[in-house]
């Protein structure tokens, strides 16, 4: 249970960062809290290990222009307890609770766990669902990447090699939305078995839009648009399970996960509305 | 690399590879820090970065260059009495074999400086990351309630 040797290097810049990704075989270090577990397990043994936890101008939490701006570096429990979160995405702090314990949350990082694409992780979800952007440096510059063209499958992006994710940015949402999470684990802070991110957009006390984001149940989060059935729990579970097609593993059967996910649906849609009037009220 | 460990600077040089608990165990020596599952789930190594709890197993050594780390060892009080924390666990029989308390220690002390009344349904929360294979946990929630019990009595604690 010792990761096999690496060169390691810690960047003081962006570009430095940058240059030490392009050597062959490298990976970033940041919270490495899903990283190290699968080095140690020699699941993944790169050669280069660039560590990010020096650059503290990827540290920042802050709105720029209609965007709510995470940085690279910025730890789970910082965005857990942050203000501009709550008031501009409360999304991302209802399914951080859900992220692991404490005490890895102190080390582990929000953009991290996005860069890192777990099928399972809540914040990928998330990011999936508000249509977050993720930003990346790479040797021809900067780019941004819709979240829904970076997830391609379990632990897999559409990031280059020798980019590095430098933050990710969320649409802020005004008080007329109301969002929700929802999931199902064996132990608190495990992976769920099957969790769901909702988002509704109330007006005037009618529901005018709704989507939910479904992860656990494929290699990557899956969003659905439920509008036109989300008045209807039987039409809106027909949806749902003709797009679903969740795994049996050691943990629990397909119809067990899909069993699951017609409950957390109805409640994360219930609870996102009882959110938005909370929120205009 | 340069870290202060248990409020002594010290400087060393150690293999990029080698993780923080490793670190402490093998290079320092002070075993005070156990290494269960390591990768992240049991919590025995937990230890102190900067006073937050994190867990030893999961950082690499020269990823904390520069910080302060704070073990089991070095919750114990200046004149080597328990400090607070181990005393209560002393006192509830929060340990049976030992090999999870380093863990529970850390994790409960950097609890209480944040949460000196707890409820507890909050002591529980706190702890869910440690795994205890003796005590069922009850006189665990025990000892935080007992610590807090202290920490209200002005019991000495140097840490």
């Amino acid at each position: 249970m010792k990761p096999s040797r690496f060169h390691y290097v810690r960047p003081r810049s962006i570009p430095e960062a940058v240059m030490a990704l392009q050597r062959h075989n490298s990976k970033v270090l940041s919270g490495g809290q899903s990283l190290t577990p699968l080095l140690s397990m020699r699941l993944a043994s790169p050669d280069v290990l660039v560590d990010i936890n020096g650059l503290t101008e990827l540290s920042g939490i802050e709105l720029r222009g209609s965007d709510l701006w995470i940085g690279a570096i910025a730890r789970h429990q910082e965005v857990l307890t942050h203000d501009l979160v709550k008031t501009h995405v409360p999304l991302i702090q209802q399914a951080l609770a859900y992220v692991a314990h404490p005490v890895i949350r102190n080390r582990g990082t929000s953009v991290g766990s996005i860069a890192h694409a777990d099928p399972a992780g809540e914040l990928t979800a998330v990011a999936a669902l508000l249509g977050a952007r993720i930003h990346a440096s790479g040797q021809q510059g900067p780019r941004e990447i819709l979240a829904a063209d970076f997830f391609v499958g379990p632990l897999e992006s559409s990031l280059e090699h020798g980019e590095l994710v430098t933050g990710v940015s969320f649409p802020v949402l005004d008080a007329t939305w109301g969002s929700s999470c929802a999931e199902v684990a064996r132990r608190h802070g495990d992976y769920a078995l099957a969790g769901v991110c909702a988002l509704v957009r109330v007006l005037d006390g009618l529901i005018v839009a709704a989507r939910i984001s479904i992860f656990s149940v494929a290699g990557t989060p899956l969003v659905i648009d439920v509008m036109d059935v989300h008045e209807d729990p039987e039409k809106l579970n027909l949806k749902v399970q003709a797009l679903i097609d969740p795994d049996t593993d050691i943990h629990a059967t397909s119809d067990y996960r899909r069993q699951l996910v017609k409950t957390l649906v109805v409640q994360a849609l219930t609870e996102a509305r009882v959110h938005a009037e909370l929120r205009q009220s | 690399m340069e870290i202060t460990v248990n409020g002594t600077p010290l400087s060393a040089r150690v293999p990029a590879r080698r993780l923080l608990s490793d670190f402490l165990r093998h290079d320092l020596r002070l075993t005070g820090t156990h290494v269960g599952c390591e990768h992240g789930v049991c919590g025995a190594c937990t230890i102190l970065l900067e006073g937050k709890p994190v867990r030893g197993c999961l950082i690499f050594a020269v990823s904390v260059t520069g910080s302060a780390v704070t073990t089991v060892e070095g919750l114990v009080n200046n004149d080597g009495s328990l400090g607070i924390v181990q005393r209560a666990f002393h006192e509830s029989h929060g340990l049976q074999c030992g090999f999870c308390t380093p863990g529970f220690i850390t994790t409960i002390h950097a609890f209480l400086k944040e949460n000196p009344h707890p409820t507890e349904e909050e002591a529980r929360e706190a702890i869910a990351g440690n795994l205890c294979r003796c005590t069922g946990y009850q006189n665990i929630i025990k000892s935080v309630m007992r610590a807090a019990e202290l920490i209200d009595s002005g019991v000495r604690d140097d840490h």
